[in-house]
């Protein structure tokens, strides 16, 4: 294997996606990722410089809303996935301004 | 000696949508609503739910990008920034990186120092997130997500601005487009529009730009004034001793006065972008853009200038009426019912502007009517009412939009006209002080002002102070 995923990238990542991983999980995680970046460099030896960016997989463009309110109050059935709510409200830990 | 330094500022400002619904479904974005209450699985991130693009979101962000000078990107698509926070409740906001709408712009601003241009390095479209109420007592966050999904644009500027003055023009500048536009209500206090601030220090002629920092959200265009001084001179302080600036995310505390650095460690900027695979491309046609071009509202340079060419008012009228979309409207439609420029424009700059200030209020928060103030401005020219009754019923009809006819009759404020029974209160006046009557004889001008006002005070202010003079002038 070409690409090596270092124990500080393992951790960097862990910290992006919120996830506490133990020591084998994170091994095992690693050994995925390289494999991934392989695969990938893999693809990047086809020359794609006359190849335009794709950014949708099908053949698809403009599809639009009209301004229109459709939806009336929806707060009940959002809030039926609350695990805890106060009134109308969803209830979480404190987060820490900014 | 201390060296000179130039401090360097770019902003990103957001900007809330004036749409009825929010981008990607079709509730609602009235603001005021019981939590929650204008949600659906589409704005509230639910698995499997499919954003549909609002129109109007593309058009308004197309106006915004014709007005600020933009190239517009006629093949435009979404890409997802990734982070995780209670206000985002899908764990990515749905925004423009790659391709935004708009692109290489720029708008002039004028200050002390001088003309000069802003360059807009972009404009892109995205959603707004959730409000999370605090409550320091139970240890807990309310979320409420009827802000989530309500549309925005970012209009990123380039580094250009060097001074909180510059700052401030150009966003007046953007706020005065906008509101011209119809495209936002642009108020700051309300959130609708909001400035991230990048700043800088570097020796004054450096070629290079210095570490900058971003400050966030910042309220109001005082408190940015205030967040761009006390950060420029923490800059300074930490080059002068030596260190180095850190590149950090700070937040200004307005109370305070002071920047603390926002922990950098849970808020990693490592968003992750990647194209939104559940949203199509934008293409934008020729005629398409050429429609928008052709409906572009009069903006605020070319009603200045007509107000001067059209109407006769100064400049410095024209300055003050135009600097409010709200104010321009209610001119143009008084003006139009009682074809009086220049009263019109000093009721809006005098006694609105005054009121406006008094009650801490925002000339769009303005109610009343056209007609009503165009009939107070007819009733004091015809002399039915005085130059101060006039100003008493203004504040009713500003205050809740009275009819100046009723209200005048109703309470009895119609200037008394009968000069006769005026000419008796007079000469009681006068011969109730004789002393006034000496001094003016003597040559003080100023005794008849005190006389004037008696009989003011006599007739509970309704006579016509101009008549009042003559009479009292007449008798002595």
């Amino acid at each position: 294997m070409a690409n090596v995923i270092s124990d500080e990238t393992m951790e960097y990542v862990g910290i992006l996606a919120k996830l506490e991983l133990s020591d084998e999980e994170k091994e095992a995680a690693k050994k995925d990722m390289e494999s991934m970046l392989d695969y990938i460099d893999k693809l990047n030896e086809l020359d794609t410089s006359n190849v335009e960016p794709m950014s949708h997989v099908f053949p698809v463009k403009n599809v639009f809303r009209e301004d229109v309110v459709e939806n009336g109050d929806g707060g009940e059935e959002t809030l039926a996935n609350a695990p805890e709510r106060r009134d109308r409200a969803f209830v979480v830990p404190m987060t820490v301004e900014g | 000696m201390t060296k000179e330094y130039e401090t360097v500022i770019g902003l990103e400002v957001h900007v809330e949508l004036a749409t009825k619904t929010k981008i990607f479904c079709a509730c609602s974005t009235a603001f005021g609503s019981a939590p929650n209450t204008h949600t659906c699985p589409v704005c509230t991130g639910m698995p499997g739910s499919l954003p549909v693009l609002n129109k109007k979101v593309v058009e308004y962000a197309m106006a915004v990008g014709v007005a600020t000078n933009c190239e517009i990107n006629q093949y435009s698509k979404f890409d997802r920034k990734n982070y995780f926070y209670p206000d985002n409740p899908q764990n990515y906001q749905i925004s423009q990186l790659y391709l935004p709408i708009c692109h290489d712009g720029g708008v002039e601003i004028e200050t002390a120092a001088g003309k000069k241009t802003v360059g807009i390095h972009e404009i892109h479209m995205e959603e707004d997130a959730g409000k999370l109420v605090h409550d320091d007592w139970e240890d807990v966050s309310l979320v409420d997500y009827n802000r989530s999904g309500v549309p925005l644009i970012e209009i990123v500027s380039e580094p250009d601005m060097r001074s909180a003055d510059e700052v401030i023009a150009y966003l007046e500048k953007l706020r005065m487009i906008i509101q011209y536009l119809g495209a936002s209500d642009c108020k700051m206090q309300e959130g609708s529009m909001r400035a991230d601030v990048n700043l800088s220090v570097r020796e004054k002629g450096a070629e290079q730009f210095g570490t900058r920092t971003e400050m966030k959200n910042i309220g109001s265009f005082k408190a940015i004034a205030r967040a761009i001084e006390a950060e420029t001179a923490r800059q300074i302080d930490i080059i002068e001793s030596g260190e180095k600036v850190v590149q950090e995310t700070r937040r200004w505390n307005d109370e305070q006065g002071y920047s603390y650095a926002m922990r950098s460690k849970e808020d990693a900027q490592d968003y992750r972008y990647f194209p939104e695979p559940d949203l199509v491309p934008i293409v934008i046609s020729d005629e398409w853009l050429q429609q928008i071009k052709d409906n572009q509202p009069e903006l605020r340079d070319e009603k200045l200038a007509r107000y001067e060419s059209e109407f006769g008012l100064p400049e410095y009228d024209a300055q003050i009426l135009t600097s409010e979309k709200k104010l321009a409207d209610l001119f143009e439609a008084t003006t139009k019912l009682c074809e009086k420029p220049k009263k019109v424009s000093n009721w809006l700059m005098g006694e609105t502007m005054r009121l406006l200030k008094e009650h801490e209020m925002d000339a769009a928060d303005l109610k009343f009517s056209p007609a009503n103030l165009a009939k107070l401005i007819e009733m004091t020219e015809a002399g039915t009412i005085n130059g101060s009754v006039a100003k008493e019923v203004f504040e009713q009809i500003f205050a809740s939009d009275v009819d100046p006819e009723s209200y005048v009759e109703e309470h009895g404020l119609k200037s008394d006209n009968d000069e006769d029974a005026l000419r008796a209160t007079i000469e009681q006046i006068v011969k109730d002080n004789p002393q006034s009557v000496e001094d003016y004889h003597n040559g003080k001008e100023k005794a008849i002002g005190f006389l004037v006002g008696q009989t003011m005070k006599a007739t509970k202010g309704k006579a016509n102070p101009g008549i009042v003079n003559k009479i009292l002038k007449e008798i002595l």
